[in-house]
């Protein structure tokens, strides 16, 4: 490691993955009460653990791209963070507004948190990934703000790299989009239209630009390959996603009473999205094949892989798969919709801060990468989470293809819940694909205490792109 | 991509021109929309009642387990039309039925609405129910 103040990312990525767990946990539930209905009933709700569930993937996750900018830019910057301390500050702040929210949840009825936290003041809860209570919503727009101060100052008085730069216009972007959030206008027309330039403009605008700066600064590491090469790659990709994905956003204005027209930008401009994605899988293959160095962290360089295929099926396939307007009639809130909102996130985000996380973690714990063995624990880990996850997709799929033939097709279509009954079978096998993904993430978990040969960092040159003080090598005892 | 002719500032300059670009024209876009809207959200009958009714929709995160115009969870049926599949006086009973406490099966809980919150909502669902939703979904079941 280059700099002291790359550290501040290790709490950040450590409680990412506590987090993780939380919401697979949650998962879990909820996949049970998709079965078994009265499960954990009355003490709590399918709607309360799916809340549990899917915000503990926001926050996760923005504790990943977090973490991964607070170490990626002193490095890139080649200066020390502007302030480590306000980092760590912020890292307290959202890990305790995180718990206390999800506590908030599962403590009391969800009307009396809402009176609870001054919604009547501004009404913003309530919506699907927004429910967090406003001071929840306003919390995390200050640990944006202060992590964007932070990294802003830092890469103003140090080395500006388009790797920097992308990253920083994805968290302004993530940002600015969060404004909208508090946005919640009485007409439900105008509250949806708005509601998707939080939900769509950040997974298929803003974020994508921070995964694309994520996945070239790994690449750049483990393959040596020329910036100049990686910086062509990134910028097109990013072009490539913002010019498909703003209008993009289309594919949402289909049936919530906003006009037809939108049927045809949407169609039009969905069918675009999958191309940033494969041409993401392009970069990375060819990056690896041209590689300059073989950097001992191997899986890393696994998860760089995975997460542009996986992103690609979940995001680019799944995704055009119920884009198009005449199709999307049909599946618009089906059990497909679930089925790509799996694939995409897992792919897209869930994997590219495991990369981060992958290729960072070893670096702060003192060494080149994990010893063979650990890697091999984080490999199974990598395999059983993808395929279980891929296994989900799939049942979820059929179960989706299921439901829209029953229930939205035909002369005599059959009710909602006469329809789940019929699907329960897709729903167990989805249930056992959980427990496997599960048993993939405690794997994953393992790996971390696994033991082994590492390499330690060293000051000779033997892995360039990690050159660290002595000190630093002094203080790791291994065994 | 080591093409001469196609350099990285080429790449930046489509990046930042198509971006821009293309977010303006959606924002265009939303104008045009905004404009649009009253034929098809019928806001002349956003009245009281239904505004509160939102809010009550709101703060007993429907959401969570419905869809309302195919957006939210898939646990528990779209409410979208629920106005016009069963009507007001069913979803009053139904609401203060619940839970149905029937083993195994999808539960649904009591909240407790009053007689004035149980109209504000329904009220709500019809307005709901009443958007042009360029005729989604495909039928009554939703
Ligand atoms: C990594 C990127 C992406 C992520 C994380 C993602 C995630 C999601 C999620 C969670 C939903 C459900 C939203 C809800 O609850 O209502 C959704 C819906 C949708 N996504 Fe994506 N998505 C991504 C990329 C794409 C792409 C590239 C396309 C098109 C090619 C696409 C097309 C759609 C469509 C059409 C819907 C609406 C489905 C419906 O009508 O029910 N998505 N996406
Ligand atoms: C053990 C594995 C998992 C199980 C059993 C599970 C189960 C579920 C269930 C039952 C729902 C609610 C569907 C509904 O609204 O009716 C859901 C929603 C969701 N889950 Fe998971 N989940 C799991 C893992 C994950 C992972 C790893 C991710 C992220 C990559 C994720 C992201 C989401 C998202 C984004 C939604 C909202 C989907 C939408 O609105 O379309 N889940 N999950
Ligand atoms: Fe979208």
């Amino acid at each position: 490691m280059q700099y002291q103040s790359q550290f501040v990312a290790k709490p950040y990525f450590i409680a990412a993955v506590g987090l993780f767990i939380g919401q697979i946990i949650f998962g879990l539930i909820i996949g049970a009460q998709y079965v078994v209905g009265d499960f954990l009933f009355p003490e709590i709700p399918f709607n309360v653990a799916r809340m549990v569930h899917t915000n503990l993937l926001i926050v996760w996750l923005l504790f990943g791209f977090m973490g991964a900018a607070y170490y990626l830019v002193p490095e890139e910057s080649e200066r020390e963070l502007y302030s480590p301390k306000l980092a760590i500050i912020t890292f307290w702040v959202f890990l305790v507004t995180s718990a206390l929210t999800v506590v908030g949840y599962l403590a009391v009825p969800y009307a009396t948190l809402a009176a609870m936290t001054g919604n009547d003041i501004l009404p913003t809860m309530g919506r699907e990934f927004l429910e967090q209570p406003l001071i929840t919503k306003v919390g995390i727009l200050l640990v944006v703000v202060s992590l964007l101060y932070n990294v802003s100052m830092t890469t103003l008085m140090g080395r500006k790299t388009s790797i920097t730069i992308i990253l920083l216009m994805g968290l302004w972007g993530l940002a600015f989009f969060w404004l909208f959030a508090f946005y919640n206008p009485v007409n439900l027309v105008l509250d949806k239209y708005y509601w998707w330039w939080v939900i769509h403009l950040w997974v298929e605008g803003v974020w994508e630009l921070i995964m694309a700066a994520l996945l070239a600064f790994v690449l750049i590491k483990v393959t040596g390959v020329d910036r100049e090469v990686i910086d062509k790659w990134m910028y097109i990709i990013i072009a490539l996603a913002l010019i498909s994905g703003i209008l993009g956003t289309g594919h949402h204005y289909y049936w919530i009473g906003t006009p037809g027209y939108w049927q045809w930008i949407g169609s039009i401009f969905s069918a675009l999205e999958p191309i940033p994605f494969f041409v993401m899988t392009l970069f990375a293959f060819s990056m690896v094949n041209r590689r300059r160095r073989d950097h001992p962290n191997k899986i890393a360089t696994l998860w760089a892989l995975g997460t542009t295929v996986t992103a690609f099926l979940g995001a680019g396939v799944w995704g055009f798969m119920h884009s198009l307007s005449p199709i999307n009639f049909y599946t618009h809130g089906s059990q497909i919709t679930a089925a790509h909102g799996h694939l995409a996130f897992y792919g897209a985000y869930v994997m590219v801060v495991l990369t981060i996380i992958s290729y960072a973690m070893p670096i702060m714990r003192g060494r080149v990468a994990n010893s063979p063995q650990a890697q091999l624990w984080e490999t199974w880990a990598f395999w059983l989470m993808t395929v279980s996850m891929v296994a989900i997709t799939l049942l979820l799929t059929s179960a989706g293809v299921m439901q829209v033939w029953l229930q939205r097709m035909g002369d005599t279509p059959m009710s909602f819940m006469a329809t789940q009954d019929e699907l329960a079978i897709f729903f167990w096998l989805r249930l056992f694909g959980g427990g496997v993904f599960f048993i993939g993430l405690m794997v994953y978990v393992i790996s971390f205490f696994i033991k082994g040969d590492i390499t330690l960092i060293s000051a000779n040159g033997e892995n360039k792109n990690a050159k660290v003080s002595i000190s630093t090598v002094d203080t790791i005892k291994e065994r | 991509m080591s093409n001469a002719f196609f350099t990285k500032s080429i790449a930046r300059n489509i990046f930042f021109g198509g971006s821009v670009f293309f977010f303006l024209l959606f924002l265009v876009l939303t104008f045009d929309t905004t404009r649009k809207l009253p034929k098809s959200d019928h806001r002349e009958n956003l009245t009281e009642e239904v505004v509160r009714g939102k809010h009550i929709w709101e703060t007993n995160n429907c959401l969570g387990c419905h869809s309302l115009l195919g957006e939210g969870a898939y646990f528990a049926p779209e409410l979208g039309n629920v106005y016009k599949r069963r009507g007001e006086a069913f979803i009053k009973v139904w609401m203060q039925a619940m839970p149905t406490g029937a083993p195994g099966r999808r539960q649904m809980p009591q909240f407790n609405l009053t007689d004035e919150q149980l109209d504000d909502l329904v009220a709500f669902l019809k307005w709901t129910s009443e958007i042009d939703a360029q005729g989604w979904p495909p039928n009554i079941e939703g």
